[in-house]
């Protein structure tokens, strides 16, 4: 055991290495969504202007910080509060603002959304002001969002996850982390037909090919 | 003549919409709304198909689910075939297409029927269970006879073009059976608001009602049925499934529902619409009101097209149009059996007589006997059918009177000229989906069957499931099940709604018989079948019981009692019945019959659903993967990764490229896609101690900037994974796992930390997908990352050999870990995965002018076997410790907490003297490369089974050494070194080798250290 | 297919989402060097595998990723109860038993 412990608010940033991921701006460096192959660029042009019963867009190339903590720490909790003007949502429960959305995950750990080109000035002000024993984890690179929206995304939902998907059961606000066909996925409500899929990077082509397969008795509209 | 025994009017068909189907080649017509069954009898189909053992011409005896014989081989090309499609639950379309299952060379003139009794004496009862008792050896022999024989149907030789998914779905109330007792179920839950699905295996909703003559609520049954339709239609919380059987009825109340959704159309489905599709449900409660299946006699030559099912006479009569004979006989124990002999006369066909076994009184009469009469029709009480006369079609029956207990025959045997026989012997509850729950049925003598028994699941039965045949009873239950199930899953609802009404009628009391006494004994008797699909007899139960098998369980398995896709719907009882009367018991004294999931069969497309093809098992990409597939790397499956293999040239072997690849890193520097290693990053006060406990070598000093190699065992002091963890700040570490150990590795620091050691604050989180890892090796790797790297000093004096630094790379930062995997020069760039291409493009791009080579995994095994470095999983098989790969330098026995493995590598067995120890081979002949997995012998010439040594783990040929080396488990090999060993292979030769040190190449280590 | 209500996650969900982890309260010894060959044997290797009332580790592996205890009847599959790590379970066999002995004492 450690000295830490009777010490809960011990200086959380200097015990840590932070470190800003993105190149300098004036590099004008792009980075690439793990979905850069699929080109959804190209197919939204080429269907612009269409509606379909199930319209995709990825949300990509934003910043993905897990946060792990004890709520039972006000070190931790508070800084959160400060940092990001959004406490923390409780058990399957999604807020959002403008800019930053926050998912429950599990009891100690919530997965921070935040703009691309903030993501190391948020990251580094999540570092600086939290206390005690926690974790800021900045794991832009491993995954992007998918959001699903049209009156047949739940129909393509209940061919894809297991859970119950109904609006009595999965209401908007509602996040979970489910299995997604054969891999994962953090699954939110954000609207009545509207859906946000957080995927990961190395399953991404898997769960893109899922999707135009689940979609074909559908119109699956790709827009940006 | 065309459909010769169709009705110039009724049933429910459409008439003006002719359609034809071909069987066995030839077209005939039918209507929309018939099944395969229907219209083959209306065209005077008598023989469909040929029995499995005896090779008996049969024909079609039931009208459902239950039919026996009747499975056809379906699709009109040979990517559409569908084998043991049931004739009677298939809709027809236009263009259908099929074939006769069972039949070699055809069904008219079969080659073994002429054989004569071949087929009985090469199988006789017990056949399935003696071959697989012995002997062993002539089991192919028998296979390949039986299947040709027993025409199994087969599976197309084509890829199915057709969509299979799968549908989850969740339910309040899940309702199995849309006939009386289901549909009044459906309208009380579905009133309450709950949600509920319905499903039914029939093409409509209604059940038996679809051929019933009865009437609900004062109108016909079926406009009853579509009333209950149309409402349930308006209410947005039912989902009614029809043609969708539940096949499985599983754990917790989940439910496996197959959905045929365009079989009733054409041989294929439209493009993007599934043909069939899976409904996997759970639901809060379940009503079964599956339902009954008559239970045909046993009797002589029972087997002879043109016995059938009393219900499904009435079937084919009143809801197909169709009557299947001209002459009827017809048996029966209970008053229910009459109404076949009813609607047959009132198609304006002859019925020669109604036999009822039961015995009356003095002049004692029915309702059902009263109708008879009016009608003219002869009924003989207390009377069976003994025999049938007639090879491919009834010409005649043998009757004789009964004693009251239909044990014994009495008086003469008569005959009667006639083309069908339909008989009821009762009817068996449908309690399948019951079974599937661990539920043991239990006997009821009032139903004369069995009835669910008591279960876990939040399940209620309603109707004829539960013994309930009359219709009035069925619609009470089900009204009622409906309401509790609501109920019972949180809504509010009357629990006492009327019911719909139906005319109750009274009844003489059924008789329980099953098999009718012949003149002769059973043995000599004609074949008295008991279970059609498997030619099981009545004789041949007596034989089972005789050779002392006495549980039905055991009956089952000798005599293939309810085996294959039948599952015993018809045969069950009967077989149960005879077992017990030969052993003079009680049918539940002999055993309760119990059924497994599937109820019929379901097609491999529909288990598969949308998992098939590329979507067969995720693949996983790495950020570089397209620059792989660009440049002709083929790949190699590690998990779900698809890992580059090797980067052939064009014109290469493999083994040159390997060899270009290796050379290319001794000599130049080489460059390898690390991104799939996994990653976990660990945050927390206690981490360092933490690390302490799950690796086998100290960690306590481990100073920031620094890496460390460690390895990871079980209690029981096993390697299971090994890897690098780099400390980033004083709380703060990388660990790097194998690609294939990632997830269990993740999950084994998490099960310590919150069950062992929740007082550790420490937190694990996976950063694999999120990094990006291209490591450059070779002795100009200093020089190619150089060209890369903004901003630090690379040199050795700056940044040692498992020292780590952040650097910018290109613009972009990055983590550099200077370890080495291959013994050279090495540095592992890792940045954010979304910058990885661009970066591996510019290392690429700086590293031509050095001869940067691409290189794969089976290079990246070369170059590590060269240095002796292990693959965990490759080189350990759960069965080493570190001391058995002479890694002993990897453990810290030093550490003041019993690090895991600790105390099991101390275990008496992992100290003793001779363990299997890892260590390296060379070949006497360079070149011969030894197969991995060879067992070294000391001496290739003992007696077999020789004196084995231990395996090969890891065997290439090195193009740096010039040499074939190996790394291999040889018992006490440590202490082996410079002996020789051989490894007699498949061919009679030996391969000899001279055990040394696994370190092939630089055993200083002085290249990695530059 | 079990259905598993997570205490963690608060609801049920399938069960795809989780892993089995073996016997639940199987604790490390503390000091594993006092252990005979044959304890640490025991520790490591021996279950009881009942039939009936068993209780289990399991893991909500796709999901919140935490361990927690299960009751579990392994004749009729019935889950009796979960319970979050360092709790006590509420039902076991030997409570069982006693209540159906009064019972029977009781002639219930």
């Amino acid at each position: 055991m450690s000295d830490s412990e009777n010490n809960s608010a011990f200086n959380y940033a200097a015990t840590v290495n932070c470190m800003d991921q993105r190149p300098a701006q004036q590099r004008q460096i792009e980075g690439q969504s793990p979905l850069q192959h699929a080109d959804l660029a190209t197919l939204a042009k080429a269907q612009l202007g269409q509606t379909g019963s199930i319209q995709l867009t990825e949300l990509k190339l934003l910043g993905h910080i897990i946060l792990r903590g004890n709520l039972d720490n006000p070190g931790f909790s508070a800084g959160v509060k400060l940092t990001l003007g959004l406490a923390l949502p409780g058990t399957l429960q999604m807020v959002s603002d403008a800019d930053i959305s926050i998912r429950w995950v599990s009891p100690d750990e919530w997965l921070v959304v935040v703009p691309g080109e903030r993501s190391y000035e948020i990251e580094q002000a999540l570092v600086n002001n939290l206390q005690g024993h926690c974790a800021v984890v900045n794991v832009s690179g491993g995954q992007t969002i998918l959001r699903l929206e049209g009156e047949d995304v739940q129909k393509l939902l209940q061919k894809s996850v297991p859970l119950d998907v109904h609006p009595l059961s999965f209401p908007i606000g509602k996040v979970v982390t489910t299995v997604f066909a054969k891999t994962q996925a953090v699954i939110s409500r954000t609207g009545d037909q509207q859906w946000e899929l957080v995927i990961r990077r190395s399953f991404s082509d898997y769960v893109w090919l899922w999707l135009q397969d689940c979609s074909a008795e559908f119109k699956l509209v790709i827009t940006e | 003549m065309a459909q010769q025994n169709r009705l110039i009017e009724g049933g429910r068909i459409a008439r003006d919409s002719v359609i034809n189907f071909s069987y066995n080649g030839k077209t005939y017509p039918g209507f929309v709304g018939d099944t395969l069954a229907s219209a083959m009898l209306a065209n005077g189909i008598d023989v469909i198909g040929r029995s499995f053992k005896y090779s008996r011409p049969r024909g079609i005896v039931a009208a459902g689910a239950e039919e026996p014989n009747a499975i056809m081989q379906l699709g009109a090309t040979e990517a559409t075939q569908v084998p043991n499609v049931r004739a009677t639950q298939q809709e027809l379309f236009a263009g259908l297409v099929c074939q006769a299952t069972n039949g070699w060379p055809n069904v008219e003139f079969d080659m073994m029927s002429s054989l004569g009794s071949v087929g009985a004496s090469v199988m006789p009862p017990g056949f399935y269970y003696k071959t697989f008792m012995y002997p062993k050896s002539m089991w192919n022999t028998y296979e390949k006879f039986i299947r040709k024989a027993a025409g199994l149907g087969r599976s197309p030789l084509e890829a199915d073009p057709d969509r299979y998914d799968h549908y989850n779905q969740h339910a309040d109330v899940v309702i199995v059976g849309a006939g009386p007792a289901g549909l009044s179920a459906a309208l009380q839950a579905g009133r309450s608001g709950a949600r509920v699905i319905i499903a039914d295996e029939q093409a409509e909703f209604g059940g038996a009602l679809l051929h019933s003559k009865e009437s609900v609520n004062g109108m016909p049954a079926m406009a009853w049925v579509a009333s209950v339709v149309a409402e349930l239609a308006t209410l947005d919380n039912v989902i009614m499934l029809p043609k969708s059987t539940v096949n499985g009825y599983h754990d917790h109340n989940f439910l496996t529902i197959h959905q045929r959704c365009t079989d009733h159309i054409a041989d294929r489905a439209e493009a993007n619409v599934s043909r069939q599709r899976m409904h996997r449900v759970r639901t809060k409660w379940v009503v079964l009101a599956s339902g009954s299946h008559e239970r045909p006699l046993v009797y002589g030559n029972n087997d002879v097209p043109g016995c059938m099912l009393a219900d499904a006479v009435s079937t084919y009569i009143n809801r197909y149009a169709v009557v299947p004979g001209k002459q009827l006989v017809l048996m029966t124990t209970n008053d229910g059996g009459y109404q076949a002999a009813f609607d047959w006369h009132e198609a304006g066909r002859e019925v020669v007589a109604i036999l009822d076994t039961r015995s009356y009184k003095g002049d004692q009469t029915s309702a059902v006997i009263n109708r008879a009469r009016e009608l003219g029709i002869k009924v003989l009480t207390g009377s069976a059918v003994v025999e049938v006369q007639g090879s491919k079609r009834v010409s005649a029956v043998s009757i004789s009177s009964l004693n009251s207990q239909g044990d014994k025959l009495v008086g003469d045997v008569t005959q009667l000229s006639c083309d069908t026989v339909a008989s009821s012997g009762g009817w068996s509850p449908a309690i399948h989906l019951s079974c599937h729950t661990g539920s043991r049925p239990v006997w009821s003598d009032e139903v004369i069957g069995f009835i669910p028994g008591d279960t876990v699941q939040k399940q209620l039965i309603a109707g004829a499931i539960g013994g309930a045949f009359d219709l009035q009873t069925a619609l009470a239950q089900g009204t009622k099940a409906g309401a509790q199930a609501a109920s019972n899953a949180g809504f509010d609802i009357d629990l006492d709604a009327a019911a719909p009404t139906a005319e109750s009628v009274a009844e003489t009391a059924p008789m329980a018989l099953f098999h009718i006494p012949h003149p002769k004994e059973t043995s000599r008797a004609p074949k008295q079948f008991v279970d059609l699909q498997n030619d099981v007899t009545a004789a041949g139960i007596e034989l089972a019981t005789r050779e002392g098998f006495e549980s039905i369980e055991h009956v089952k398995r000798y005599t293939a009692l309810g085996f294959g896709t039948d599952q015993g719907k018809l045969g069950n009882i009967n077989g149960m019945a005879i077992a017990a009367k030969s052993m003079n018991k009680t049918i539940p004294e002999t055993g309760t019959t119990i059924f497994r999931p599937n109820y019929t069969p379901v097609t491999f497309g529909a288990i598969a659903g949308r998992n098939c093809g590329e979507l067969f098992d995720p693949k996983r990409f790495s950020a570089m993967h397209q620059w792989h597939l660009d440049n002709g790397a083929l790949f190699e499956d590690v998990g779900n990764w698809k890992r580059p293999w090797y980067f052939p040239q064009p014109g290469e072997s493999m083994q040159q490229s390997l060899e270009r690849e290796c050379l290319a890193v001794r000599d130049s520097a080489g460059v390898l896609d690390a991104s799939t290693l996994g990653k976990i990053d660990i945050q927390g006060p206690d981490a360092r101690e933490f690390l302490g406990r799950v690796y086998t070598n100290a960690w306590a000093k481990l100073a920031v900037g620094k890496c460390r190699y460690g390895l990871m065992c079980g209690e029981d002091g096993m390697v299971f994974d090994d890897g690098v963890t780099a400390c980033l700040a004083d709380n703060h570490f990388v660990m790097t796992t194998t690609t294939g150990g990632a997830a269990r590795v993740l999950e084994w620091l998490e099960i310590y930390q919150q069950t062992e050691w929740p007082e550790l604050q420490v937190y694990f989180n996976t950063v694999t997908d999120h990094w990006s890892t291209i490591t450059v090796t070779g002795p100009n790797a200093r020089k190619i990352v150089d060209e890369v790297v903004d901003d630090i000093d690379l040199s050795n004096e700056a940044f040692k050999y498992m020292d780590w630094k952040a650097a910018t790379v290109m613009g972009v930062p990055a983590r550099i870990f200077r370890i080495s995997f291959t013994g050279e020069l090495s540095y592992e760039i890792n940045v954010q995965a979304n910058y990885g291409m661009r970066i591996w493009e510019a290392v690429m791009d700086k590293g031509a002018a050095f001869n940067l080579t691409p290189y794969g995994t089976e290079t990246m095994h070369i170059l590590r076997a060269e240095k002796g470095f292990i693959i965990a999983g490759q080189d350990t098989d759960g069965s080493v410790h570190p001391y058995d790969l002479g890694m002993g330098w990897a453990v810290s026995q030093k550490k003041p907490f019993s690090f895991i493995g600790k105390r099991g590598m101390a275990r008496e067995d992992c100290v003793k003297e001779d363990r299997k120890q890892l260590v390296g081979l060379m070949t006497v002949d360079p070149k011969k490369v030894i197969p991995e997995g060879s067992q070294a012998v000391d001496d290739p010439k003992q007696a077999i089974p020789m004196t084995m040594l231990g395996h090969v783990t890891s065997s290439y040929y090195s193009a740096c050494l010039g040499h074939s080396i190996a790394m291999a488990y040889i018992r006490n090999g440590h202490k082996r070194m410079g002996e020789t060993v051989f490894y007699p292979q498949a061919d009679g030769s030996a391969i000899e080798a001279t055990i040394c040190s696994p370190i092939f190449l630089d055993p200083k280590g002085e290249r990695q250290n530059v | 297919m079990f259905y598993i209500y997570c205490p963690h996650c608060e609801e049920h969900r399938e069960e795809e989402e989780f892993h089995a982890a073996g016997e639940a309260h199987i604790p490390r010894p503390l000091d594993p060097e006092s252990c005979s060959d044959k304890e640490w044997g025991e520790y490591m290797f021996f279950r009881t595998n009942p039939r009936g009332i068993h209780h289990e580790l399991w893991v909500h592996a796709v999901g919140c990723r935490k361990f927690f205890n299960m009751t579990r009847n392994t004749q009729s599959y019935e889950i009796l109860e979960v319970y979050k790590i360092g709790e006590k379970p509420s039902i076991t066999s030997a409570a069982a038993k006693l209540q159906a002995q009064s019972k029977v004492q009781e002639g219930v």
